[in-house]
């Protein structure tokens, strides 16, 4: 009972303020669905504490959904260890999304609709984590994409909202697609879809193997290949991250819930769900060190020279996730999860701070207009400041853990070539991440105000109602990571939710591998505030002197422009064609439009017919009563005959 | 000379009713024209009825004739009063000038 309640109550918080929120007023909405959020987070907790620290798996089927011939698919819940945990995390955040949305949305006219959207996301979330087979993952998978969609065009009425929002979509499409091949391969090789079954099944297949293009492949290495894909294009990894920064058109409680700490990360949890698949799959594995390494990289330099504050915090966002990729492509599934828990805290602290500094400076998005308002907002820019500390992996802060965890398994792992590239990129993105942080906080908080009177005059600390869930976040960036590294590396505790990767023996890291991180992200913190806490003139000298790589930088690495010259463009024309073509001169000109044509035509002719005089009409009848004697007899003599 | 048969009648009577039709839809003036077509073209029935009626040595016939008289006599009657109706609001029996009948 408990269980259907915690993954059902904000079906039905959706429901109320979706149905009933435009006629009652906008707090009605608001209280329907945070009271029915509350509900959920209870019912998860005492989940957690059954499940994952019982030790209990835990399945509920709930009905039948598809049944033809050998192939079923049936609704249902599972809860183990894995699950609990994203059930958890996914409420509590949805939770505080929703409060602070209360107080951050208060000026918005289209309330009760905001309140739906995010309750709808967060059941969707949940059918996805608590699948029972890959059909119900795909469902809340395609669920969470639309609330995504919905709520990143939020603001219909902007331009650009719109089109991030059709990116988003678009671009996730291209990621669906590997899921559904992997779907499908997963059905050809393995006759369901069960995820219990195929994981039992999945050693007999290791001999199996499909033959693309003339070479033989290992199914399972093409299987998990394909679900890597999939898993890209939702977790925004490179190639496939083109949407993320641009979904910050959304409001920011969404970015904090959805583009931060549970959406993004549903590729991450596919992978680790997988993991006994992956497990078998050492290339794809490899593939996914290399992606994630990549990402976490090539997001960090994007981020150091971004103006706009959310921007920032989302190709940050990408930049994690691309650790999370890391560790699972090293088999270190438990520790991926670890980070997307910890991950999942700071991050959305550091979205709904940077949230409440934009609603306290007027709707101002721009760094460059910002600065010295830290005395003004002390709360926030603590809030942030906790934050940025845990992002940035300062010692006993919940960061720290979880990156070095990846660090420590990259290192371990760094004898082979793949491990040594994730280890050096690993390293250079923590200082990445140090300065692009320390430089947000700098530019933002410190420094000499560089907006206009009438912004400043107006600055001032949000409500209670809107810091409350920072608090809360804030005491998760802290202590999440000192309290979960105990249970996130025993293998009891996961049960057989994910494959553990074996105990390493070998030699213990020297000291100075251990807290070269550490250095790393003081380092990187040193140097952002030496050269943005004061004046600028420094960043600005070395922007000029490396223009080529800052442009590089500031315009992500030119990937938008290459799509737009290589893909989009040319699909755009093709579409063009096929409409000039196709729809207009062809489809409209012989169908509807000639069909309308020539109805029109003949009524006109027929209406002329009614002349409205009596001589015509009793003309007509007597020509019709010949017509019809004529037949009679006609009839009549060919029957004689 | 052949003596008078039924063809005769029948002739007669195939003239008149052409007559009556032609009266309607050639006829361009005045509606009281119509009702005489439409007379003629009964009392062509008529002939034809009491033709056969004696032909076939069966009074069915004649006694068919009868109720056509009446209900002609009754149909004159109706129509000559909504003619007289029509023309005290219009000021005009043409039939040209009778055109509202068209949507």
């Amino acid at each position: 009972m408990i269980y259907l309640l915690t993954i059902f109550s904000p079906l039905f918080g959706f429901l109320l303020a979706g149905v009933l929120g435009q006629k009652y007023s906008a707090r009605f909405s608001q209280i329907a669905t945070c009271t029915f959020m509350l509900f959920s987070v209870i019912g998860a907790i005492s989940i957690f504490n059954e499940v994952a620290l019982g030790g209990v798996t835990i399945d509920i089927p709930l009905m039948k959904w598809i049944e033809v011939g050998a192939f079923r698919a049936q609704w249902g819940l599972r809860f183990d260890t894995l699950n609990a945990i994203m059930v958890m995390i996914v409420t509590l955040i949805s939770f505080l999304v929703h409060i602070y949305s209360i107080g951050y949305m208060r000026h918005d006219p289209c309330i009760p609709r905001f309140m739906a959207y995010l309750s709808f996301f967060t059941f969707m979330m949940l059918i996805l984590v608590t699948a029972y087979d890959f059909i119900q993952l795909f469902f809340g998978w395609e669920g969470v994409g639309l609330a995504s969609y919905l709520l990143i065009g939020f603001w219909y009425d902007r331009q650009t909202a719109n089109a991030a929002a059709l990116k988003a979509f678009i671009v996730n499409r291209v990621g669906d697609l590997g899921l559904i091949l992997g779907m499908g391969a997963i059905y050809f090789v393995f006759g369901t879809l069960e995820f219990k079954e195929i994981f039992i099944l999945a050693p007999s297949k290791l001999n199996v193997c499909f033959s693309v293009g003339g070479y033989s492949f290992p199914c399972i290495e093409i299987i998990c290949f394909l679900l890597l894909i999939g898993a890209m294009g939702k977790s925004a990894q490179l190639g496939l991250h083109i949407w993320l920064p641009d979904a910050m058109e959304g409001p920011t409680p969404v970015s904090a819930l959805i583009h931060a700490a549970t959406m993004v990360t549903a590729g991450v949890f596919l992978i680790v769900k997988c993991s006994p698949l992956y497990q078998h799959a050492p290339i794809t594995s490899d593939i996914m060190t290399v992606v994630g390494a990549t990402t976490a990289f090539f997001a960090g330099t994007i981020a150091l020279t971004q103006n706009d504050i959310k921007r920032v915090i989302a190709y940050s966002t990408c930049s994690q996730l691309g650790y999370m990729f890391f560790a699972a492509g090293l088999s270190a599934y438990n520790i991926a999860i670890f980070h997307l828990v910890t991950h999942a805290f700071f991050k959305a602290l550091l979205f709904l701070g940077a949230g409440a500094v934009i609603h306290s400076m007027s709707d101002e998005q721009d760094m460059r207009s910002m600065g010295g308002i830290w005395r003004l907002v002390p709360v926030s820019y603590l809030m942030m400041l906790i934050g940025s500390i845990a992002l940035a992996g300062i010692p006993y802060f919940s960061g720290y853990y979880s990156k070095d965890a990846i660090l420590e398994t990259a290192w371990h792992a760094s004898g082979t070539p793949v491990g040594a590239y994730a280890y050096i990129l690993g390293m250079i993105s923590t200082f990445l991440t140090a300065f692009y942080s320390w430089r947000l906080l700098c530019l933002t908080f410190t420094g000499k105000p560089r907006a206009n009177e009438m912004v400043m005059s107006h600055v001032h600390e949000v409500g209670f109602v809107m810091l409350v869930p920072l608090f809360i976040l804030a005491s998760g960036a802290i202590f999440s990571g000192y309290f979960g590294v105990g249970y996130f590396s025993q293998k009891i505790f996961w049960g057989n939710s994910l494959i553990m990767p074996e105990e390493i023996l070998g030699e213990h890291p020297r000291l100075i591998i251990e807290i070269l991180p550490t250095l790393l992200g003081m380092s990187g913190i040193a140097l952002a505030y030496l050269l943005y806490a004061w004046t600028f003139s420094w960043p600005l000298f070395f922007s000029e002197k490396f223009r080529f790589i800052y442009q590089l930088f500031f315009h992500k690495w030119y990937i938008d422009e290459f799509y737009d010259r290589m893909i989009v463009s040319k699909i755009l024309g093709l579409g063009a064609r096929f409409w000039q073509l196709g729809d207009i001169k062809l489809i409209d000109k012989w169908g509807p439009d000639g069909i309308s044509r020539l109805v029109l035509q003949m009524s006109n002719r027929s209406s002329q017919l009614q002349t409205g005089y009596l001589f015509n009409y009793a003309y007509a009848m007597v020509w019709g009563v010949v017509g019809l004697v004529v037949w009679f007899i006609l009839k009549s003599k060919i029957k004689g005959l | 000379m052949k003596p008078i048969g039924l063809e005769h009648y029948l002739t007669v009577s195939f003239f008149l009713f052409s007559l009556g039709i032609f009266g309607i839809f050639w006829n361009r003036k005045s509606v009281i024209i119509i009702l005489m077509a439409i007379e003629l073209m009964l009392l062509a029935v008529n002939i034809n009825l009491v033709a056969f009626s004696c032909f076939l040595k069966d009074l069915a016939g004649q006694l068919f004739a009868l109720f056509v008289l009446t209900v002609a006599a009754a149909e004159a009657a109706i129509g000559l009063a909504i003619l007289v109706v029509f023309y005290r609001n219009r000021h005009s029996i043409d039939v040209q000038d009778i055109s509202e009948m068209k949507g």
